[in-house]
């Protein structure tokens, strides 16, 4: 599914990441934890194609393609999705016209016919449902005020109508209540499959009890210290991260 | 005088009006020729040429054109209309109207009386010399009349057509809302033209007055196309309590000027004033707008919001003014812009004149492109570059279309706009 090898990334002439390895299997789950401004959502915005992140060494393979090869709109198409730390709110754009759009040009992209309007709207109510997010929030503006466990449902409600085979949720728990937690997570679960993978950016354990993962790893001064199984989650919960920082030194 | 000042005096001499009118034309065309002609130098004509007035000079009089219905598609709004075909009436195309809408030259003695009391007053004294043209110019006008305490059941929508004419040719466009105390009503102005390559001059002002406790829904679109030369003005008296809420819209044209003049002489007034425009390429939009706060106890909102492509041009300015008198005011003033070229030009400024001591007032401009960081949340679902730049800049002022208080100005402002912008509009009509 993914192979990142010996990974370089600046952003603004400042090196986040130094020789990150990372390899994800179809259908598994990647929890990635670390302290701040380790570089953990580096890698995501590296992974969808964020303007103003450079690569400066190493490949990634994404469904055997060179990822870098491909815009950061291809990227999507071709099935990764990042679901945003702080999801950005869009006035004016309706919620429907942006979801329609981005289903549509990944149906495109796959040489299948754009959804009618009936279709689509059918399709996001029902989805809507399942995140637990009322219909209403299909005609406002883009998260639009937007309360902050809304937005993370919202960028849940995009990623089933996108299917996507990558799915990167950076800090998804981050401002979210423990009942929007549950919802985001039940979301998560429901989409796991043998053909899909998850990469988990957390600080936390807590979201990991909810959704668990077949890995943890440890992401510091821009590489993976150490890989494990939940269990290093809880070890993480209890001694920190500063014994990895030091042995990662 | 210059070239199109002696042209234009010509015309009015060719205009025939009510007999009742002629003490006011009169002396607009002897005011006329004092009239000192804007140039550049012009502070509120500093980035907006005449040029093309003077050089391409609409020396006659528009004649009337039945050519134009399958080009013109009208507000569907149940409204008592009234269509203007380059400045003359089409009775045929207009609904039957009631007793309180009427031509200047079929009102009665009481109804001249009023619009005698007002016609050519509210816009006096602001020195606008197309509104000195208008009064020279006129012939005919259309009064609006909210007799006390009424409430108009129905809108009034003007509608005005120009056409391909001949030669460059002249429109002058005239209209008097009067509402008395207590009274409400709805007011629509729709400026369209045909689709072939028009050659149309209008000048077209708009006088209105807002009784106490009055209050009027006020709509002033501009949808010409590019070859029109448009010079607007609408001039509003709000007295005690009134409350006007107005919105404008403009495409851009070769030369599209309009300025709104709105005066807060009744404590307690109301004043809700949004706007957009669009010009694009080689397209002008030039709005002025003028509020003055007279008495205490008022409030003026205003936002205009303005996408600018191509090589097109945009003027805003903005002026709220507080005279020693309006303590307690409110006053907000917000421009925004986007600039979706490299060559697209926009001259905003904001004033702010405040000469009361106890107002709360803020104002300001911005100019922009679009935020990288939408583009990129976007682009990260999918969406091409090119589309997301589409949808971000109809997001703009879809956010003020979406206020438009009238849903039938809504539904027939959305799918073109849309259209304008590739915008898929049947999902707009479904997420409504």
């Amino acid at each position: 599914m993914l192979r990142i090898t010996n990974l370089f990334a600046k952003v603004e002439e400042k090196e986040i990441l130094k020789g990150l390895n990372l390899t994800i299997n179809a259908g598994e789950v990647h929890a990635i934890m670390g302290p701040n401004g380790a570089g953990k959502s580096t890698l995501g915005n590296v992974l969808s194609g964020r303007d103003g992140y450079e690569v400066t060494d190493g490949k990634i393979d994404f469904n055997d393609k060179d990822l870098f090869a491909l815009s950061t709109e291809e990227r999507a198409r071709e099935g990764l999705f990042l679901a945003f730390q702080y999801p950005v709110e869009i006035p004016g754009v309706s919620n429907m016209e942006f979801l329609k759009a981005s289903v549509d040009a990944k149906r495109k992209h796959h040489g299948q016919s754009e959804l009618s309007a009936v279709e689509f709207m059918k399709l996001a109510r029902e989805t809507s449902k399942r995140v637990s997010l009322d219909q209403a929030f299909l005609k406002r503006g883009v998260n639009e005020g937007f309360s902050g466990g809304e937005k993370k449902r919202n960028e849940i409600l995009q990623m089933m109508l996108l299917e996507p085979s990558l799915c990167i949720l950076d800090e998804t728990d981050s401002g979210l209540d423990i009942d929007a937690l549950q919802i985001v997570a039940n979301g998560v679960n429901e989409m796991r499959s043998p053909e899909r993978s998850f990469i988990i950016v957390t600080h936390y354990q807590r979201l990991l009890d909810y959704i668990v993962p077949d890995f943890v790893h440890v992401l510091a001064n821009g590489r993976i210290v150490k890989t494990g199984g939940k269990q290093l989650a809880l070890e993480l919960e209890e001694k920190g991260y500063a014994w990895l920082e030091e042995e990662a030194v | 005088m210059s070239d199109f000042q002696q042209l234009a005096l010509q015309l009015a001499t060719q205009q025939q009006s009510p007999v009742w009118l002629n003490g006011l034309r009169a002396q607009a065309a002897v005011d006329w020729q004092k009239v000192i002609w804007p140039t550049r130098k012009t502070e509120h004509w500093k980035y907006t040429s005449l040029a093309s007035l003077q050089k391409n000079v609409p020396a006659q009089w528009a004649v009337a054109n039945d050519s134009w219905q399958q080009d013109v598609e009208f507000v569907a709004v149940d409204a008592h209309r009234l269509v203007f075909v380059n400045g003359i009436f089409d009775a045929a195309s207009s609904s039957e109207l009631p007793a309180e809408v009427v031509l200047f030259s079929q009102a009665n003695i009481a109804q001249q009386a009023v619009i005698e009391q007002y016609l050519g007053k509210i816009v006096r004294g602001e020195q606008h010399v197309f509104a000195t043209l208008n009064n020279a110019w006129m012939n005919e006008g259309i009064f609006v009349h909210v007799p006390r305490g009424q409430i108009f059941s129905r809108p009034v929508y003007v509608v005005h057509v120009s056409t391909m004419s001949t030669q460059p040719a002249s429109v002058n466009q005239r209209l008097l809302v009067v509402l008395d105390e207590n009274s409400q009503a709805e007011v629509i102005e729709h400026f369209v033209s045909t689709a072939e390559r028009q050659n149309i001059f209008v000048n077209a002002l708009t006088e209105i007055v807002v009784g106490d406790n009055a209050q009027l829904q006020h709509y002033r679109l501009h949808l010409e196309e590019e070859n029109i030369q448009h010079v607007g003005a609408v001039h509003v008296n709000l007295l005690r309590n009134a409350r006007m809420r107005g919105f404008t819209l403009a495409l851009g044209s070769r030369l599209k000027r309009i300025d709104y003049q709105i005066n807060h002489r009744g404590q307690g007034a109301e004043l809700d004033l949004q706007g957009v425009y669009l010009p694009r390429n080689n397209q002008m939009v030039d709005y002025h707008t003028n509020v003055q706060h007279w008495v205490p106890h008022c409030t003026t909102n205003e936002v205009f919001r303005g996408i600018i492509a191509d090589s097109a041009q945009a003027i805003f300015n903005g002026r709220i003014y507080i005279h020693p008198l309006a303590q307690k005011t409110l006053a907000e003033l917000s421009n925004k812009n986007l600039l979706t070229s490299n060559k697209a030009e926009v001259n905003t400024k904001p004033e702010l004149e405040i000469y009361a001591d106890d107002v709360k007032c803020a104002h300001g401009a911005t100019i922009s492109q679009l935020s990288s960081t939408a583009l990129y949340y976007l682009q990260s679902r999918g969406i091409s570059r090119s589309e997301a730049e589409v949808m971000l800049s109809f997001g703009f002022i879809n956010e003020l279309l979406q206020q438009v208080a009238e849903p039938a100005v809504r539904d027939y402002l959305l799918p073109r706009l849309a259209v304008l912008f590739g915008r898929d509009q049947t999902l707009l009509e479904m997420a409504d």
